[in-house]
């Protein structure tokens, strides 16, 4: 199972686009991290996560 | 007024030689002057931080004196010339380079070409994630700082650093939304502020962990 800020997930053949929907982030204010590297944005709705990948999605909040 | 060299015997009482010469040669980037810029920004002054690089278009708002380091007599300045007002008076051998500017997703690539470390200080969530995802694809060497979830009056407990990965750092409760209605308040904004500032000391401090 692919690990998504650290809790195991189903989530195999899901594209990060689709994820981020189903899950209700804004992708304007997240960054997504795959095995510590960053992804860019336009590789969204082309990158599928597989069993072995380790996501960090961040969701950033307004405040400064 | 005191000698470069009586700052650096205080600053080497108190971290030691090697700590101090680090943070000397150090040159960090702070990305919005605001609540937690401003703030880091004096900590690693105080700090004996060699050069800031300090960015942000805004100028100070009666709106901000709850929690940003600026004074009545600075209203309508430019943050970037009332905040290196303020830090000559407290680090006259800091370096301090500014930028009066909105960053935009396009001047990240060559914005932060000398800068060592990146401190992400903005207000707005969209901002944060275009200034870290900029920064994390055109630098992949230089660490990221960052601060998300501070807004309201809840623990300061809840504040704390996160090590996303190797160059990433996030700080805050990652959950306090100003949108909330919470507001902000200078201690807990200063809570976020000291953890941005000291994993800035502590990367160049060669204590890479979170």
């Amino acid at each position: 199972m692919a690990v998504i800020n650290g809790q195991p997930e189903q989530v195999e053949g899901m594209t990060i686009t689709s994820y981020l929907v189903e899950k209700g982030y804004d992708p304007a204010r997240v960054a997504v991290e795959i095995g510590g590297e960053i992804l860019p944005k336009i590789a969204y709705s082309r990158t599928v996560m597989n069993a072995e990948d380790s996501v960090e999605i961040v969701a950033f909040v307004g405040g400064g | 007024m005191i000698s470069h060299d009586e700052w650096r015997a205080a600053l080497d009482e108190r971290f030691g030689r090697d700590l101090r010469t680090r943070m000397e040669a150090a040159r960090v980037a702070v990305c919005g002057l605001g609540g937690l810029g401003s703030n880091i920004s004096i900590a690693l002054a105080r700090s004996g931080i060699g050069t800031l690089h300090l960015i942000d278009f805004d100028r100070v708002d009666i709106s901000n004196l709850n929690r940003q380091q600026y004074e009545i007599a600075q209203l309508g300045m430019e943050k970037t010339v009332a905040l290196r007002e303020t830090l000559t008076r407290i680090a006259p051998f800091c370096i301090v380079e500014t930028e009066t500017m909105r960053i935009r997703e396009q001047d990240i690539p060559t914005l932060f070409e000398h800068d060592g470390i990146v401190c992400e200080a903005f207000d707005k969530p969209e901002a944060k994630a275009m200034l870290v995802q900029g920064v994390r694809e055109h630098y992949p060497q230089t660490p990221i700082v960052s601060g998300s979830g501070m807004a309201g009056i809840g623990s300061a407990n809840s504040i704390r650093t996160r090590r996303v990965s190797k160059n990433f750092y996030l700080c805050g409760d990652a959950t306090s939304d100003v949108a909330s209605g919470a507001g902000l308040a200078a201690p807990r904004v200063l809570a976020c502020a000291a953890h941005e500032a000291l994993t800035v000391m502590r990367l160049i401090a060669g204590e890479a962990e979170a």
